[in-house]
């Protein structure tokens, strides 16, 4: 059966790249514009991939993060934060909230189905 | 696997357009607001975007200039640097840099010499601590084949973070070839106090690579902070024996125990949701629609709309006992197809708003650059009209508005002297009135000079120095091509000339444009446009063999005149009586060259025409009723004619040309006093109809 990915980032144009680099890599790929957005969307997408900006609007990355944590069908799912800063802090910020890992932007579509496959089984 | 993304290059360019109004429009506000952080942040955020996508398709350039444009931000939303209005003048250059930059991706052409002094006057702006993008690391080369102990002891939290141990062990293995590898479960408690979710093992793995110990510790780079990691280099290789244990043996065991477990973990289950409704996919409440695909709808509908009344005048033929319930029938699709068509141009309607919202930054640019304060008020902005409609009344706004602002207003000094306030005001307000859109652009100035209109009027040969004119037609001659009255050529609204273009384009809108302007107290433009181009209420007329749609709202009346009330003046043609006055007699076969038509007045049929305030009598042989029509664009397939704005299919599937009122008007005036040159033919303008339709 196919994975599901949830992405989420509020520009639609990055959102439409990654999800077509992880349908290309054997993914199906629920799209969400922000935090809450991608919240109400979880239990439907039972991913197994979360891929999040962390900049965004209504509700931001960390934030978003921890929610999913907190949610038990998701403790174990591997979320990568998609960050355009090699921002240290930030990185620590996301992995203390629980990230699994990062893809620094810009990113060519390779390195970030790379990052993947660390990540996912 | 190659991945191609460049076909997402245009929903990047779309998106980048609104990412950088967004900037423009946050930054105006941010001068009444600087201390609004989450206006800050919605600024970073949009820059944020841009520079993100931008890098995703190697535009350097752009993506370069946006860092450190979302530098300066970063420092203003954190507030570690305050909000100035040179400051906010730099980010404002720079949001103009942005445009710039983008078409220039857009277009595949090179960054202009400026964005480089931009860029380093923004630096300058955060002490040249632009964020550092750190550089790709480098691949490490390979050095021989050697071999590494790696002991990888993760803290208890590992698992939390959605890692997975077995993973880490695949990459490892990936790198070369795993001689050996034992877990390490010393730490593992007793089942009763085993926590499942954390991890208790460690473990050690012998690896024959011929990667770099760079590699090997880039493995573990997202675990660097929870788990412990020794790579040692072996020094005899295959002298370690570790003890291997047969994972595949214990894989299936293994994975009982993790089943067991996690059926048995409610104690700490938190609530989950029962109901297994899948949630819509994206919430999203629009989508995106290209104007093609609109407007080939709009003419489909329009063509249905032309067949139906075709079959409608057709059902009619019929006789009446037979035919009751297909008249039925036929009605109800009427009433559904006009029901359908209304809703199809309503999708192509967008509000206003996104001509206005250039406006401040254009009144505010001027305002500085004159030294004059003025403030704008805007109304309307959610005013719906046709998206067509919108994009070709941006240039006539924006020119009236810049006339406004810089001829409308006047110096600080004189408005003090005339007991105005300081500031001048100018106001823009768009309505629905009666079927049409209007727009207002009115200024508190000193209003229309008409003294210095009469005298340019003299000068550049419009007016004769005797001649009598009313203050309204002294204002209407700053329509006329080649008239200008600004002292100066300013920088700003150039030659003053483009009042004339400004009303062909309103014209050219099925549009009209009046002035009302009072001395002393100011001036107001008064713009009306139709809601849609797409369709018209219109009276057919018959002249001649053809058949012509005359707007209706251009017309007063109609009636047969009497040989009395036809008559002919020295200096102004043919005229006739109607309603008390005496206007202009237009003979629509005359200007337009129709072959048997009624010539008599007599046996004519004279529909009474006003525009713009002023009337004339169109003499056609007969009205043949009202109807609405699809307007088809005869422009496109033919060539723009004076007097004809398109072409539409009558019921009974004859052609007829739709008459532009402004035109005919001032063909009707030509011909009346001096011949011009010659109106088109008309067998090739309605052949040419024909091909259109």
């Amino acid at each position: 059966m196919t994975k599901n990915a949830l992405v989420v980032d509020d520009s639609p144009s990055m959102r439409q790249m990654i999800a077509f680099t992880l349908r290309e890599a054997g993914f199906s790929v629920t799209e969400a514009t922000d935090g809450a957005d991608a919240l109400k969307q979880l239990d439907a997408a039972a991913p197994r991939l979360i891929v999040t900006d962390l900049n965004m609007p209504v509700m931001n990355g960390i934030e978003f993060i921890k929610h999913v944590r907190a949610n038990v069908a998701h403790k174990f799912t591997p979320i990568l934060m998609l960050t355009t800063e090699s921002n240290d802090a930030l990185k620590a910020q996301g992995r203390a909230a629980g990230a699994t890992g990062w893809v620094v932007k810009p990113f060519d579509p390779q390195k970030l189905v790379q990052v993947v496959h660390k990540v996912v089984a | 696997m190659t991945i191609d993304l460049q076909q997402f290059r245009s929903a990047f360019f779309e998106e980048s357009v609104e990412h950088l109004a967004t900037i423009e429009n946050g930054l105006l506000r941010l001068e009444s607001r600087p201390h609004d952080s989450d206006l800050l942040n919605e600024i970073f955020r949009a820059a944020h975007s841009v520079k993100g996508a931008s890098g995703m398709f190697g535009l350097h350039d752009l993506a370069h200039f946006t860092h450190a444009f979302e530098s300066v931000l970063d420092r203003l939303r954190h507030n570690t640097l305050p909000v100035t209005i040179a400051r906010v003048n730099l980010l404002l250059r720079a949001s103009d840099m942005l445009h710039v930059l983008v078409d220039c991706a857009r277009n595949n052409e090179l960054a202009p010499a400026q964005a480089a002094e931009l860029t380093a006057q923004l630096a300058a702006e955060t002490d040249g601590a632009v964020i550092e993008t750190s550089a790709v690391s480098a691949v490490q080369s390979p050095s021989g084949k050697q071999e590494f102990r790696i002991t990888m002891r993760p803290a208890r939290e590992l698992l939390l973070r959605g890692q997975d141990p077995t993973l880490l062990l695949r990459e490892l293995a990936q790198l070369g070839e795993i001689v050996a590898v034992s877990a390490d479960t010393t730490m593992l408690p007793e089942l009763p106090v085993l926590d499942a979710e954390a991890c208790y093992l460690a473990w050690t793995i012998v690896l024959a690579t011929e990667r770099a110990e760079a590699d090997i510790r880039d493995v573990f780079m997202f675990v660097d902070d929870i788990c412990e990691v020794v790579i040692e280099r072996v020094s005899s290789p295959g002298s370690e024996a570790i003890g291997s244990v047969d994972i595949a043996a214990i894989a299936p065991l293994a994975a009982d125990v993790i089943s067991d477990v996690a059926a048995s973990t409610p104690a700490r289950a938190e609530r989950r949701t029962t109901n297994d409704r899948r949630s819509s996919q994206s919430d999203s409440s629009s989508i995106r629609v290209s104007t093609e695909k609109v407007d080939e709808l709009i003419n489909l509908v329009g063509e249905l709309v032309i067949s139906h009344s075709m079959v409608n005048q057709l059902v009619s033929l019929l006789p009446t006992e037979h035919s009751l319930r297909l008249e039925e029938a036929v009605a109800e699709m009427g009433r559904n197809m006009r029901d359908v068509q209304e809703r199809m141009l309503k999708v192509r309607m967008l509000p206003i708003s996104s001509v206005f919202h250039r406006f401040p930054r254009l009144v505010r640019d001027i305002a500085m650059s004159t030294g004059k304060p003025i403030s704008l008020v805007m109304s309307g902005e959610d005013t719906e009209l046709d998206k067509s409609v919108i994009e070709r009344i941006a240039d006539p706004l924006t020119h009236l508005l810049r006339n406004a602002a810089d001829h409308g207003i006047e110096s600080p000094d004189a408005r003090r002297a005339a007991g105005k306030p300081e500031e001048g005001t100018i106001t823009l307000a768009a309505s629905h009135r009666g079927g049409n859109v209007v727009l207002e652009i009115s200024d508190d100035g000193p209003g229309l000079n008409l003294k210095r209109i009469r005298e340019k009027g003299i000068a550049v040969g419009l007016l004769r120095p005797d001649e009598v004119v009313s203050d309204e037609q002294l204002q209407q001659l700053i329509f006329q091509a080649g008239f200008s009255t600004s002292a100066t050529i300013t920088d700003v609204s150039g030659r003053g000339v483009g009042m004339d273009v400004v009303r062909r384009n309103v014209e050219s809108l099925s549009g009209s444009i009046s002035i009302e302007s009072q001395p002393g107290f100011g001036t107001k433009f008064i713009i009306k446009l139709p809601l849609t181009l797409a369709i018209l209420d219109g009276m057919a007329l018959a002249v001649g063999e053809q058949v012509f749609v005359m707007p209706l709202l251009a017309i007063v009346e109609s009636f047969r005149a009497t040989p009395a009330q036809v008559t002919m003046v020295m200096s102004q043609g043919e005229v006739v009586q109607a309603r008390g006055e005496t206007v202009p007699l237009v003979r629509l076969h005359r200007i337009l060259g129709i072959p048997n038509a009624v010539e008599n007045p007599a046996r004519a049929l004279i529909v009474l025409i006003e525009h713009d305030g002023r009337r004339f009598g169109l003499m056609v042989d007969d009205l043949l009723g009202q109807s609405q029509v699809v307007i088809r664009n005869l422009e496109a397939n033919f060539r723009r004619v004076d007097g004809v704005m398109g072409a539409t299919i009558m019921g009974d599937g004859r052609v007829a040309l739709i008459l532009d009122v402004q035109g005919i008007t001032r063909l009707g005036g030509r011909s009346a006093t001096r011949t011009t040159g010659a109106p088109v033919a008309l067998p090739e303008l309605t052949e040419a109809a024909y091909a259109v339709a």
